[in-house]
């Protein structure tokens, strides 16, 4: 098998040039890539796309990179609950592609599907279909959407194996397998870095062909947005 | 007048036995708690969840497990876990039976509009685009009129809508009423207390009522 593990998480991201495309992983703040986001905040690289269904919240995520002003650009379907991207976005210092999550998600699968468009209905008749085109099947009308690709994909998963299988855990699962798949280069972030063998090739949900680095993190906080709790 | 709570009870009532529901967040998140104990349904969460079970007790909780509202949640036996690209597949794909979610407003001929205010708020549309394009059957939650008094259903949204000619019902804090496929909203059940007059003054679209009009049974 090839081995596919870089040491950590500063060794994984050193080569993000300026200026690069990105997608990270997660939704809201679950199953996003933390120790890859925490590395490049150290890189200080900038005028990075990044390509995410949230943009974190003010003090965690994509949010810290957002302070750091290395963001300029956002794709993105739902960026509530962050003051400081709000205020970029309202005085023009940040641009912002707001997109159906849907659409969001099917764009990516398509990147590294070797699709390059698709119709769906999201957006028909709305903002989203400003300039885009659109046709008629059985009576109902879709819009024309392309793919997205990365330079980088940042995802994360609760176990992989040194070449690259990758296991997800509950809904962290999200966005991450598409963006392993639609990104040039793919790397992943793990809990638990396994040898190859240790995974049952039946449970994998990222096949290691579309991840090119991976490394076990660590110091995971996995914060949590809404705590909602019953009583017993 | 019906409070949040109410609305999601009397929504409650049309949730149909075997059904796959997506919920959205706010008063539609609620309608899981009223749904009838003789009645099986399966709540979808856009992020990638099949079976949504109650909120878990405090040790219980997992960061890796949250609704698309980004509360933790638990799982109910027999659920399934996917990714997004999945879940809007069978969003897209017709599978979910009804779709229940919140407005600012919506007009006589069924457009949606819940995601932008132009200059005030940029938060995305998230999946309601997704949603409303696809599901078949959409009933509105949302309070009649907004907090300075303007009612919410018009003949014509003011705001960038989500969706074209997709709403089917809407219960709010006044009023039952069903999206006519020809134009209109046809007045179904009163709230209890709230008289025709005070729902024909609150309602700016274009309203339908013919003979009676029962009082709600929550």
């Amino acid at each position: 098998m090839i081995n596919k593990v870089v040491a950590n998480a500063d060794e994984a991201v050193k080569d993000i040039p300026n200026n690069a495309v990105l997608m990270l992983g997660g939704f809201g703040l679950c199953g996003i890539p933390e120790n890859c986001i925490s590395a490049l905040l150290k890189t200080g690289v900038n005028g990075l796309t990044c390509i995410s269904n949230n943009a974190g919240v003010d003090d965690f995520g994509i949010g810290l990179m957002l302070k750091t002003r290395q963001v300029k650009k956002m794709i993105s379907s739902y960026v509530g609950e962050n003051a400081e991207f709000e205020r970029q976005l309202l005085s023009g210092e940040l641009e912002v592609d707001l997109i159906p999550q849907g659409t969001l998600a099917e764009r990516i699968r398509a990147g590294g599907a070797g699709i390059p468009a698709f119709y769906t209905p999201a957006g028909y008749g709305t903002e989203v279909a400003e300039g885009k085109e659109t046709r008629e099947y059985d009576g109902k009308m879709y819009l024309l959407e392309n793919w997205l690709k990365a330079d980088f994909a940042l995802v994360k998963a609760w176990k992989g194996d040194t070449s690259g299988n990758l296991i997800f855990k509950g809904t962290a699962r999200n966005f991450n397998p598409m963006m392993a798949a639609a990104g040039k280069i793919t790397i992943a972030e793990v809990e638990e870095l396994v040898e190859p063998g240790e995974l049952d090739p039946n449970h994998i949900h990222t096949p290691g062909i579309y991840v090119q680095r991976i490394f076990q993190g660590k110091d995971y906080e996995k914060r949590i947005e809404q705590r909602t709790t019953r009583l017993r | 007048m019906l409070d949040k709570i109410g609305i999601a009870k009397r929504i409650a009532q049309e949730v149909q036995d075997g059904t796959y529901i997506n919920l959205g967040i706010g008063i539609p998140t609620l309608v899981a708690n009223f749904i009838p104990e003789n009645i099986s349904v399966v709540l979808q969460s856009e992020n990638g969840l099949l079976g949504i079970g109650p909120f878990p007790e405090e040790d219980e909780v997992d960061a890796d497990l949250i609704n698309a509202g980004k509360q933790t949640v638990t799982t109910t036996k027999g659920s399934a876990l996917f990714s997004s690209s999945q879940s809007f597949e069978m969003i897209r794909g017709g599978h979910v039976d009804l779709t229940i979610l919140g407005a600012m407003e919506v007009s006589e001929n069924g457009d949606i509009a819940n995601w932008k205010i132009p200059g005030k708020m940029v938060k995305g549309m998230g999946g309601a685009m997704d949603l409303v394009a696809s599901a078949d059957n959409i009933i509105v939650a949302m309070q009649h009129c907004s907090r300075s008094g303007d009612s919410k259903l018009l003949s014509e949204c003011s705001l960038p809508i989500t969706g074209l000619r997709c709403v089917k019902k809407i219960v709010t804090d006044m009023a039952v009423l069903d999206v006519l496929p020809e134009g209109g909203f046809k007045l179904l059940e009163r709230a209890p207390g709230v008289t025709l007059e005070e729902i024909k003054a609150a309602t700016a679209g274009k309203l339908i009522i013919e003979g009676d009009i029962p009082e709600m049974k929550i």
